[in-house]
């Protein structure tokens, strides 16, 4: 308003014309230099206030740096600006601290993980190793993981697909809406229920035996419901243009979706299953109770007690010793690296299967 | 090979809204017809009963008779997809499959039903691209992708897919509208060479290029929002925007409304 004021008001002859377009600026490197002062006062308030946590610390810092980013922008640049840097602090803070945890995760993972893993340790099993001492490894529970994942992964994403394609293309009326609500429920169900109702279905009831595979189907169950949602989602963005592009040239449906849509969607779609792969990966609670836990390795995921990396890494824990604990973080440094991977092949093939431009 | 499309007492309704009614007519086959009329009128829903593409909306549905020649298309047993191989379709926005090759684009509609004999397709697909003016600016770029081309291009491109399946009857669903004057003719001109081998029916909100483009011109509207449209009268083009019967029909020409 007071630019304004300025600019239609009788102007001075001999004063130079004022611009309405141009206004102070801060320096550009005015955030970087505040976030440094803001840094070094946070530390000096931490040291002399006798202050022990280094969380204290990058608070301090954080709000001084909020406030001093306020005061400057709105003394030097008004108010509109002044709001304009304020949020974008704000969100540089929030962003900040939502990294901190996950940096400090991997970085504990690295270093104490990164003390026991080696070649022998990718390739060995705990068969007796006594647990008390170092040594051992995880191939018997890597094995058991790339099994269960996969054997899941089999069952799942087939069926997760289909049941998309289904919803998307198909379906309308009441029996879409029940499997949209069942695949709902099924997205809130815990991994251990998950567990427990393959232990009462096939272990109990039906008298198999405690292996892989059962560990799988509880896995899959957890699978399924995200398979369906995110290629649910990937099959929507495929224009409807496109669909009646194909049908309208006298091709059939079901070879409108194999050929025209689905090709369309599938970087998004295995995008999608990979994630769920990494999500699934992760799980102990059904291993627990299906899979049973085994220091062996045991290459036949249909018969017999299997391990699996997180029930590796639990095992280990509850063991409480040493050379236990390096076990269990290098098995964890290994369980992220596989997430982690997975997760870049994911945006590999996205990329690479995205339509061309 | 073109044929004659014969409608009579043809209404379409989404669930249970009533879109058009009533409508009959004819087009003569190698002929080029323009619909033209006001938005929401029901061109585009009418275009699309002439194929059978209607029913593909949720909840479309259809009363009355479209004959070609002497088949009704909405007769007992008559497979849709097969109608929709006689009767091809071009739309108002390009929309060529992005995960397609140019070539693999002209090729879809074969390739797709099943045609895979690669000698054949070439020269199929060589004949479809110059039959819709488009060879030569794409000759040497067969295997990039079709969303590569400019719109006008993309969208001679999807005439030319929907040629390569050899149909009788061509629908085009305002095709220029998102074009450029240049791109325009290149498409206007195309249509006049495509009369002689199919029969085209085209929707348009230009009337210059009704009159520039048609034989027969066919005016749609509707008595208000929310009312079915209907069909006002078809004529020969030179008839209808010299001389129209109905009073309605010269108040869209000459832009008193619509
Ligand atoms: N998918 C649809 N679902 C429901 N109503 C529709 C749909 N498409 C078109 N309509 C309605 O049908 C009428 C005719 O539309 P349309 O055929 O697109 O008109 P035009 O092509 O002449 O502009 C309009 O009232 C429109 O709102
Ligand atoms: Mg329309």
């Amino acid at each position: 308003m007071s630019r304004t004021a300025v600019a239609d008001a009788p102007v001075d002859r001999a004063a130079p014309p004022v611009s309405t377009l141009r206004q102070p600026r801060l320096p550009r490197w005015a955030p970087l230099g505040l976030a440094a002062v803001a840094a070094v006062l946070g530390i000096g308030i931490g040291l002399v206030g006798g202050l022990d946590s280094r969380l204290q610390w990058g608070l301090i810092a954080a709000v001084l740096y909020l406030g001093l980013t306020a005061v400057l922008a709105s003394t030097v640049e008004g108010t509109r600006q002044a709001k304009d840097r304020l949020a974008t602090s704000v969100i540089w803070v929030c962003f900040l601290l939502a990294v901190v945890p996950l940096a400090s995760l991997l970085w504990e993972t690295l270093v104490r993980g990164a003390k026991v893993l080696d070649g022998y340790f990718l390739t060995h099993s705990m068969s007796g190793v006594i647990t008390l001492e170092p040594g051992g490894g995880i191939y018997h529970a890597l094995i058991g993981t790339l099994e269960q994942v996969g054997l899941a992964t089999l069952i799942a994403a087939p069926l997760g697909l289909l049941t998309a394609v289904y919803l998307v293309e198909y379906g309308t009326g009441r029996l879409a809406k029940a499997i949209t609500f069942f695949v709902d429920v099924m997205t809130g169900i815990p991994s251990i229920v998950a567990g427990l109702f393959i232990l009462s279905f096939w272990i109990i009831i039906l008298d198999f035996g405690y292996s892989g595979f059962a560990g799988a189907m509880a896995l899959a169950i957890l699978m399924m419901p995200i398979v369906v949602r995110s290629t649910e989602e990937m099959l929507k963005l495929v224009p409807n243009e496109l669909r009646e592009a194909s049908l309208a040239l006298g091709v059939p449906k079901w070879k409108t979706i194999i050929k025209v849509v689905l090709p369309t969607a599938v970087g998004g779609i295995t995008t999608g299953i990979m994630l769920a792969v990494a999500r699934i990966a992760g799980e102990s609670a059904p291993i627990l109770l299906l899979v049973f836990g085994s220091a062996e390795i045991n290459n036949n995921p249909f018969d017999g007690a299997q391990s699996s990396l997180p029930y590796f890494i639990y095992e280990q824990w509850a063991l409480g010793n040493e050379a236990s604990y390096d076990r269990a973080w290098a098995a964890a440094l290994v369980l992220i690296a596989f997430v982690m991977i997975l997760n870049l092949v994911a945006r590999g093939i996205a990329r690479w299967k995205a339509p061309k431009h | 090979m073109a044929k004659r499309i014969d409608v009579s007492g043809l209404s379409a309704y989404y669930g249970s809204f009533r879109a058009i009614d009533d409508i009959s007519m004819t087009v003569e086959p190698r002929s080029v017809t323009a619909f033209i009329g006001p938005s929401g009128c029901g061109k585009s829903t009418f275009l699309r009963t002439l194929n059978r593409m209607h029913e593909v909306t949720n909840g479309g549905r259809v009363e009355g008779k479209v004959m070609l020649d002497d088949e009704d298309l909405y007769g007992p047993g008559v497979d849709p997809v097969s109608v929709r191989r006689t009767v091809g379709m071009v739309f108002q926005r390009p929309n060529p499959f992005p995960t397609m090759s140019i070539y693999e684009n002209v090729a879809a509609g074969l390739r797709l039903n099943g045609d895979h004999r690669k000698k054949d397709l070439d020269e199929i697909v060589e004949r479809s691209l110059k039959g819709a003016n488009l060879w030569n600016e794409v000759k040497d770029r067969l295997n990039r992708p079709g969303s590569g081309l400019s719109g006008g291009q993309q969208q001679r491109l999807c005439i030319a897919r929907a040629i390569a399946v050899e149909p009788q009857v061509l629908l085009m669903d305002e095709p220029c509208s998102a074009l450029d004057p240049i791109s325009t003719l290149a498409i206007e001109d195309l249509i006049g060479e495509l009369k002689s081998r199919f029969t085209i029916v085209i929707v348009t909100h230009n009337m210059q290029q009704a009159a520039r483009v048609s034989d027969r011109t066919a005016f749609f509207n509707l008595a208000e929002v929310g009312a079915p449209g209907k069909l006002v009268e078809i004529d020969d083009t030179e008839r209808i925007f010299s001389n129209p019967t109905v009073q309605a029909t010269e108040d869209y020409i000459s832009g008193r409304f619509g």
